[in-house]
């Protein structure tokens, strides 16, 4: 195995016994991005000879000490680019790390290389990139996934040991399962958004992809915590993710939501995930049905409240004190209207508008008060099913990656793609998504995600659940032939 | 021409004297560089988050208590829309429709009032009920130049406490007596300077006028951009005969915002409200609600004796009358200075007197406040029971305060040094009687003669002969016994 295959655990043996250096690995990523990113178009942007620096200086026994970690361009990194894949970003400077950033640092990690991504995070499929279209190492007429497309892309193709993306409604998982790798979701509240370019921001929340479930552990380690600096991170006892990984699934039960096993989902994507459940009925898990009444307002619901948000989040990029300014404004109000027209692509407008009209006076009640009692219901769906069941086990996506323009005309469709993942972000729980096998799509092999849903804060739990499925499976080792 | 109702609402913005911004850390200062006291947070820099300043949340619910309001179990933080360079986020966090602070009011008094109306306000002691107060950040420092604009964010994310009264002022006479009130109880909870001409306290007027007789009020109209409590009330005064004019005129009157322009004592049109603005209120998620318990819990200990309170009790315990008790706590340093001049003196009401008197006339002659009066309040209380012991006259005592103030010596040690001692002496005090007597026998002539007041002559006399050092009150004693 090369390298670059390794996962992050393997790397730091090397690293441990000296048989290679963080300096190495870097050159060796470096090379790797060189070779194949011209395909794939995972980033945006890197800041190699700081990251080598950083590689010289590594301390090694820190818990991710002299590990290169890819970052989604919306999270900010001291004196880095963050253009969150708007034009309305362009040229700005982040002036300071984001929580996650000064975690990883001390945990010993190189932030190295800014990922591609939907445009403030808004899409299934990492189209609405101002800058680039990323392409799935798996077949690169097709999409990565989104909006941590970019994030997905460079773990898959092997262009990065790990990476942090951001999950508002699917945005981690989705592209996780599209490109075949580890993606996780933690509990609202696990982890500090301060740094993060907010989208929705009851919503949103960093978390970690990987080639193992393990690796994602071990980030989680780092970036997990309360944080002063985001009143929204809880001061929730941080465990050992690691502890409980390798232990056996005696006594657990899996709940299956009846909801998320109807038609609609890809027959290939449907088999491979029941061939999961199987196995892990093999592996000693007991399966549940349960019901989860209210998902099916998920989607709605989603829409009101995360474009509402965003409204008010994106209100900012006005070109006044940072970011692209219009050249051609005679008074203020031209100025608004010509800097955000010329900044933003058309989802992030299409969302600013919806945003903006169900938070107007005389709809709020009807669309934003609405939709937050459906969530609450939502909410007590999850823990109604909790009472009953340690995890819940489902598809991450109705599907496996669609060609690069399919549904970029189809907004609605395209929503559609998150389906199985928006609930999750409405509830605040965890969710982690991980390979379970491929569809064969016009002779070509494509990832298929399972996605395991956790009770709040129960993240250690949650990825226990997955690494005993993924050690009794190889479908993590399979990479895919780029080129 | 008919008599019209006049109803004004006040809204009024005051600047807590916290030592960091509402939402970040950043120190809040006045008149430093611009843009030195800001970071991500106050300049609204993509990815940074506001943390609630519990200091700020405290101050509020102390003036809540001071004004008696209810403070519900739970306040929440709301984002509150509209583009303004001025704004970072072009959302500003403030509290729609879980206030920090409900009901309440502020009490007026006599002395609140305008000098020249006090005599004659009719119901000086009306309490004008408050809808709410509630908390948010302030917007930066726009500055319009030649061709561009600078904006200072220094002041962007400092906390503003929002006062909101019900349209229960009826003149602007009382709005005058309500924001001198209201200023006298901040001050007096140390949550704010209060100080209109530096920002610290801003206000906005709604005033409407109807119709004697009719019931429903007539159209509000806003007025905006007054620097003093003065202001305030020239404003309206103007904006009630501007009205008057319009509506005897048969005109209808526009829902407008109108800007005072304190030199020209007019206002002038802003600009017209055609519909209420749609600010898209929802709850800041960036925020969890508060509760309050603890906090009023924490406050509460500090709510201070208010000026109501301390001029009653200046008035029974000190004896001193209703107008001077008002005078002494209308200014919270000189009520501290008082009680401290007071604390053991035999004659507080003389006390006072020599405060309100010459005290305060010479701290205005030198332009000195209360607080750096050269005269501690305990040389002050020696000085007066000197001169209540007859120890000096209270023509010495004048000079003896003069030289106080000007060097901040103590009373004794200027009366040495001066040889001012009072002349007591029986003795002493009738040799110079008898020269006196001896040497005006017309002004003796006339006394005995039943001219009463012609002992004042000869007692002048007596105190001419004694360089003034006689005591007076002694020599005219003796006097009277040999004139009798
Ligand atoms: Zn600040």
């Amino acid at each position: 195995m090369s390298l670059i295959s390794l996962s992050i655990s393997e790397l730091q043996a090397q690293f441990r016994s000296k048989a290679v250096s963080p300096v190495e690995a870097l050159e060796a990523l470096e090379a790797r991005i060189q070779a194949v990113d011209g395909e794939i178009a995972g980033y945006l942007n890197r800041d190699y000879a700081a990251a080598l620096k950083a590689a010289q200086n590594a301390d090694v026994n820190l818990p991710l000490g002299g590990v290169p970690i890819a970052i989604k361009d919306l999270i900010n990194v001291k004196g880095e680019s963050c253009t969150c894949a708007s034009k309305i970003l362009q040229g700005y400077r982040a002036p300071y790390d984001a929580t996650v950033i000064t975690r990883l640092k001390a945990a010993g990690a190189i932030p190295f290389g800014r990922t591609n991504m939907d445009e403030f995070a808004m899409g299934s499929s990492t189209e609405n990139s101002a800058f680039a279209i990323t392409r799935n190492p798996w077949d690169t007429d097709r999409i990565p996934g989104g909006s941590s497309g970019g994030s997905a892309a460079v773990v898959a193709a092997d262009e990065a040991f790990a990476s942090l993306g951001s999950d508002t409604g699917g945005s981690i998982r989705q592209p996780a399962a599209l490109c075949g790798c580890v993606g996780l979701k933690p509990s609202y509240g696990r982890v500090s958004r301060f740094g993060l370019v907010a989208f929705a921001s009851s919503l949103d929340q960093i978390g970690p992809f990987s080639k193992t479930v393990r690796d994602s552990a071990l980030i989680l380690n780092a970036i997990s915590g309360h944080d002063p600096m985001d009143s929204t991170c809880l001061n929730e006892p941080v465990p050992d993710f690691t502890a409980k990984l390798g232990r056996d699934l005696k006594g657990v039960r899996l709940g299956m939501p009846k909801e998320y096993f109807v038609s609609g989902t890809d027959p290939q994507v449907d088999q491979a995930v029941r061939a999961a459940i199987k196995q892990y009925e093999s592996l000693g898990a007991e399966i549940v049905e349960i019901s989860l009444p209210h998902t099916q307002h998920a989607v709605a619901v989603y829409y009101i409240i995360a474009t509402a948000e965003a409204s008010a989040n994106l209100a900012r990029f006005d070109g006044v004190r940072y970011g692209h300014r219009t050249a051609e404004a005679s008074n203020i109000l031209e100025h608004y209207g010509r800097t955000r027209e010329e900044g933003f692509g058309p989802e992030v407008k299409r969302r600013i508008i919806l945003g903006t009209y169900v938070l107007s006076s005389g709809y709020y009640d009807a669309y934003y008060l609405r939709a937050q009692k459906v969530r609450t219901l939502i909410r007590q769906d999850f823990a109604r099913a909790f009472e009953k069941v340690d995890a819940i086990i489902c598809p991450t996506s109705p599907e496996a990656a669609f060609k690069v323009g399919d549904r970029s005309e189809d907004p609605l469709r395209m929503y559609l793609a998150d389906i199985f993942t928006i609930a999750v972000n409405l509830a605040g729980i965890c969710g982690i998504s991980l390979p379970c096998g491929f569809a064969q799509v016009e002779g070509k092999p494509l990832p298929v995600g399972l996605q395991l849903i956790g009770k709040p804060f129960a993240e250690a739990e949650l990825l226990q659940i997955a690494h005993a499925y993924e050690q009794s499976t190889n479908w993590h080792k399979a990479r895919p032939v780029i080129g | 021409m008919k008599n019209y109702l006049v109803t004004i609402g006040l809204e009024v913005h005051v600047q807590l004297k916290t030592r960091s911004k509402m939402f970040c850390g950043c120190p809040v200062e006045f008149g430093a560089q611009p843009n030195t006291h800001t970071c991500p947070v106050c300049l609204g820099m993509p990815g940074a988050l506001p943390v609630m300043n519990h200091q700020a949340l405290k101050m509020t619910a102390l003036t809540g208590l001071m004004l008696g309001c209810t403070i519900p179990p739970v306040c929440k933080f709301d984002r509150k829309h509209y583009f303004y360079p001025d704004m970072p986020k072009n959302y500003q966090i403030s509290q729609y429709d879980l206030p920090l602070c409900l009901g309440g009011g502020v009490p007026l008094h006599q002395l609140a009032f305008p000098k020249d109306v006090q005599k004659t306000v009719a119901n000086p002691d009306k309490v004008i009920p408050l809808t709410r107060i509630h908390l948010e950040e302030d917007v930066a420092k726009s500055t319009h130049f030649d061709a561009s604009s600078g904006i200072d964010f220094n002041r962007a994310g400092t906390p503003l406490m929002e006062i909101v009264s019900d349209p229960e002022i009826s003149s602007p006479e009382e709005a005058f007596a309500y924001l001198t009130s209201l200023k006298q109880i901040l001050i007096y909870g140390n949550v704010s300077d209060a100080d209109m001409e530096k920002g610290q306290m801003r206000c906005d007027c709604n005033i409407s006028l109807r119709p004697e007789g009719q019931t429903e009020l007539g159209t509000k109209i806003e007025i905006k951009n007054m620097n003093t409590i003065s202001g305030v009330r020239r404003a309206l005064a103007y904006e009630i005969e501007r009205q008057t004019a319009c509506l005897d005129r048969g005109e209808k009157l526009l829902q407008e915002t109108r800007r005072w322009d304190d030199a020209s004592g007019q206002t002038s049109l802003m600009r017209v409200k055609e519909s209420e603005a749609d600010y898209r209120y929802f709850p800041d998620p960036d925020l969890l609600p508060v509760k309050t318990e603890a906090i009023v819990a924490e406050v509460r200990p500090f709510v201070p004796e208010l000026p109501a309170t301390k001029r009653a009790r200046f008035a029974s315990q000190y004896g001193v009358s209703a107008y001077d008790a008002g005078v002494l706590a209308n200014d919270l340093p000189l009520a501290s200075y008082f009680e401290k001049a007071a604390a053991n003196a035999r004659n507080p009401k003389n006390v006072a007197n020599w405060i309100l008197n010459e005290l305060l006339s010479s701290l205005s002659n030198t332009e000195t406040g209360i607080e750096a009066c050269p005269i501690s309040p305990e040389h002050l209380d020696e000085l007066v029971n000197v001169i209540d012991e007859g120890k000096i006259s209270g023509k010495q005592g004048k000079e003896v305060f003069a030289e106080m103030f000007a060097t901040g010596k103590a009373p004794g040690v200027i009366i040495e040094e001066k040889g001012l001692k009072q002349e007591s002496d029986l003795g002493a005090i009738e040799a110079l009687c008898d020269q006196a007597i001896a040497a005006n026998p017309k002004a003796v002539a006339e006394y005995k003669s039943g001219k009463l007041a012609s002992i004042n002559f000869l007692k002048g006399q007596v105190m001419k002969l004694s360089q003034g050092k006689a005591n007076p009150a002694v020599a005219g004693e003796v006097l009277a016994k040999k004139l009798a």
